[in-house]
């Protein structure tokens, strides 16, 4: 009996450890640098701070960064365009022309004038990309990055959104991602292998 | 390079000591509210942020349900959390609750105050009044020490054009 209930327990045992580890493989599985083949990036077609049309054609042969966000956004987006201003100043070298393109997703409010004056606070190299709602959507959904509208009571609204930082190549294929939290030595380690590669 | 980097976390760290030093503390009724300050606004933008701490000595919970400030036409309070990947932002419509015996802390890449439509741009330094309601202790002026954007973030700082306002 004590033997039934030891090999019982080692069973519960087993399998609630093999949950946990299938679960641990499928949450991880979702991350973005996981792609298991799934294409991250496409053509950008967009304005830029100067009213230019923006083409990301004009990035061959260049590796660079993609952000998604909004100038309303208090503390993300600014953390993000300045830690990577921190760490092309760090590099230095040729990562003085390394370019992010920050992709509004919130067009409506973000208009050109708008983001050339945002960009003005940051080191970096940054091209402030903004256009029509189904612009925006469309390059969007290239990245897979999710946003949304949340209502406050004034009538306003706040912006969920994804906070990744992506790397693409000269090739202008997608190479890695930064997230939110990854700290100063991750953005220069990964900005660096992006520009070497 | 290195040497200006080092003078510039210099003046960021002796500007740090004397914020630290004029940090107002407040009390109403069992609350108590610590150094409440802000970020200027960044070049490009019509909002702003405020942090404060608050205090709760008393037995019984309290809400902060509003916030006013003179140069902005409204306040809320946000809550920012990470969701995985995906950063949310959501004002907090019925307020902030302060439970009894607990320390609430508002702070940059979290709960904060959401000061927007500007009807002035306030600088680092300076010192804006507003007012605090609190849905039981009622109703506290104090006055917000603004800092430069992205302050008590000190790694970013050399990385923010100054000329932000």
């Amino acid at each position: 009996m004590t033997l039934v209930r030891r090999l019982l327990v080692i069973l519960i045992a087993a399998a609630a450890i093999s949950a946990a580890a299938l679960t641990y493989l499928y949450v991880n599985r979702q991350g973005p640098e996981a792609t298991g083949g799934i294409a991250i990036g496409g053509p950008i077609h967009l304005t830029d701070q100067d009213g230019a049309k923006f083409d990301s054609a004009v990035m061959s042969g260049k590796p660079y960064a993609v952000f998604f966000g909004y100038t309303h956004c208090p503390d993300v987006c600014p953390t993000t365009l300045s830690d990577i201003s921190q760490a092309t100043d760090a590099i230095g070298g040729n990562a003085k022309d390394f370019t992010t393109l920050f992709v509004t997703i919130d067009p409506e409010r973000d208009t050109q004038s708008v983001m050339k004056d945002y960009i003005s606070n940051f080191t970096a190299k940054v091209v402030g990309l903004t256009g029509t709602p189904e612009e925006v959507a469309a390059v969007a959904k290239e990245f897979r990055v999710y946003y949304a509208k949340v209502p406050t009571s004034d009538g306003g609204y706040t912006m969920d959104h994804t906070a990744v930082v992506y790397l693409m190549d000269r090739h202008g294929e997608f190479r890695s991602v930064i997230s939110y939290n990854e700290d100063h030595d991750a953005y220069v380690r990964k900005i660096k292998e992006v520009l070497a590669d | 390079m290195r040497a200006l980097n080092f003078l510039l976390f210099f003046a960021v760290f002796m500007l740090s000591l004397n914020t630290i030093a004029s940090a107002e503390d407040y009390k109403l009724g069992d609350l108590e509210i610590v150094d409440p300050w802000g970020h200027a606004p960044l070049k490009g933008t019509d909002v702003a942020e405020g942090f404060l701490k608050i205090v709760n000595h008393g037995a019984t919970a309290d809400r902060l349900v509003a916030v006013t400030v003179d140069f902005a036409k409204t306040a809320q309070i946000h809550e920012m959390k990470m969701n995985g990947t995906t950063m949310q932002m959501a004002e907090l419509k019925d307020g902030l609750e302060i439970p009894a015996g607990a320390t609430v802390e508002l702070k940059p890449q979290s709960t904060h105050l959401m000061f927007m439509g500007l009807s002035r741009r306030p600088a680092a330094n300076e010192k804006v009044p507003g007012e605090l309601t609190f849905e039981k202790a009622g109703k506290l002026k104090v006055e917000f020490v603004i800092e430069p954007a992205g302050a008590s973030m000190p790694m970013n700082m050399d990385n923010m054009n100054m000329n932000a306002n």
